[in-house]
């Protein structure tokens, strides 16, 4: 008996060791494309942006602790580059890697904006080695622009005004984040930003990128201005690496191309799962809307789901989580629980005691952002994942605003 | 079992506190409140579920020798 798990990241990682977990003792073989030991992607974009951040990306385990202790083969740094699912084999490094139970977790790749190979200044914010390269830009203390107002971005911003630096974002959109959270709660973000000394351009588009000497000095906007730069950061959203997965028979979503499992995480060939970034997977929790979560909660919940469900299928069971993503912005905290997608969004904290943003579908809650109010979101959390009357988050919601923030 | 938080690593992101409402919560300061630092045996299941939820690494399982 063989497993293999294809992407080393967070879900890969959880995928070993919940095999471990559950006794089984056959072969492991763990498939990475990045040269590193798994390693935890959220403090990229956070403590290691940092003046006085960690300078070394730590990895979640040792590799004497997943060779020996785990007994994991390890082929880092080699993608796989196709399956077969008939035969039961991934294609790594032009060898064959023979599987019984096979968990897709290769996670998502960084879109870079069009035009930017080869322009030294410009990066995208995925890899250990995006972060040191950006940490680099900022070190040097240049003026940073960063090309969309997402999570990642919006980190970086928050990066540089730590430091003291001049940063602005650039946003086609007319509010940021209005697709991930809403237009009340993207308000409330984009304030965020302008308290802070970051200079928002919204509902503006790159049309270019000034260079000299191959390196970036400006961007230039579709008004035809261009922003002084040394640093851009591109954060414009981010793929599923499923390349190699075109033409396996395994399903791939007609928009982005992430791997449409089931509930219980089964990609639809005999044996095969997926976790993490890369999965659609329906929900039961939330009238089996397909979700792609791009969270750490998700990854960890899902790799580990996943190499149970793929060793023993007759044991698998729907999941049914409860999204849950967290960023930290200028000192400040913004979290998020369930699902944006709602009937009505009412603000039931207002920003001057800690935010609060809920939403509504049909008669219960089915999501809650919060700003700098930690104590309140798994309060929320709870009530979505017990279906709990909307009546009844709006209470929670009143009685938590007498208490200081 | 004994619960260990390590409260200097905890950045209060509150996953504990889903997985094991009736063990953890998010205090005042921000950062984690165990409630029965000795669960008993019963409750293993949720507090294994809490221990792999954290996603700064700050909480352990410890037996009781």
């Amino acid at each position: 008996m063989t497993l293999v798990v294809v992407g080393a990241s967070l879900a890969g990682l959880r995928a070993v060791e919940s095999a471990r977990r559950t006794g089984y003792r056959g072969r492991i073989v763990l498939v990475g494309a990045e040269e590193h030991l798994p390693y935890d992607r959220p403090p990229l974009s956070k403590a290691f942006l940092g003046a006085d951040g960690p300078t070394a990306v730590e990895p979640l385990r040792t590799e004497a602790e997943l060779r020996d202790d785990l007994g994991v083969e390890l082929m880092l740094g080699s993608a796989a580059t196709a399956l077969d699912a008939t035969a039961r084999e991934v294609s790594v490094a032009g060898a064959a890697v023979g599987y019984d139970a096979l968990v897709i977790a290769t996670g998502t790749t960084a879109r870079r904006f069009p035009g930017t190979e080869g322009i030294s200044g410009v990066h995208t914010l995925r890899t250990a080695e995006d972060a040191a390269a950006v940490r680099a830009g900022l070190d040097a203390g240049g003026r940073t622009v960063v090309v969309g107002a997402g999570f990642i971005g919006s980190e970086v911003a928050s990066a540089a005004r730590g430091r003291g630096l001049p940063v602005a974002i650039v946003e086609t959109e007319k509010v940021p984040l209005s697709r991930s959270v809403g237009a009340h709660a993207g308000t409330v973000c984009a304030d965020l930003h302008r308290a802070a000394g970051t200079e928002l351009r919204l509902g503006t588009a790159v049309s270019g990128f000034e260079t000299g000497g191959g390196a970036v000095t400006g961007v230039r906007l579709d008004t035809g201005e261009v922003l002084p730069a040394d640093l851009v950061v591109t954060g414009i959203g981010v793929g599923p690496a499923t390349g190699w997965l075109e033409g396996s028979g395994v399903h791939l979503h007609e928009r982005d191309r992430g791997v449409v499992c089931d509930s219980t995480l089964y990609a639809g060939a005999p044996g095969v799962y997926a976790a993490g970034d890369v999965a659609h997977v329906p929900n039961p929790g939330f009238d089996q809307e397909l979700m792609r979560l791009e969270h750490w909660t998700s990854a960890a919940e899902q790799g580990a789901a996943a190499a149970r469900h793929a060793l023993d299928p007759a044991a698998a069971r729907p999941l049914s989580p409860v999204p849950y993503f967290w960023s930290d912005w200028y000192g400040h905290r913004v979290q998020f629980v369930g699902t944006p997608r709602a009937d009505e969004v009412v603000v039931a904290v207002p920003a001057e005691a800690g935010f609060t943003a809920l939403y509504r579908r049909d008669d219960r809650i089915v999501g809650a952002l919060t700003v700098d109010r930690p104590r309140d979101i798994m309060k929320y959390r709870r009530r979505i994942a017990g279906r709990a009357p909307w009546q009844d988050a709006l209470a929670f919601a009143a009685a938590s605003r007498e208490v200081a923030a | 079992m004994k619960i260990e938080a390590d409260r200097a690593k905890c950045d209060g992101l509150g996953m504990c506190e889903a997985m094991a409402p009736d063990f953890f919560e998010v205090g005042a300061d921000g950062t984690v409140v165990v409630l029965d630092e000795s669960p008993g045996e019963e409750h293993r299941e949720d507090l294994a579920a809490a221990v792999d939820a954290c996603p700064v690494l700050a909480l352990k399982l410890l037996e009781r020798t």
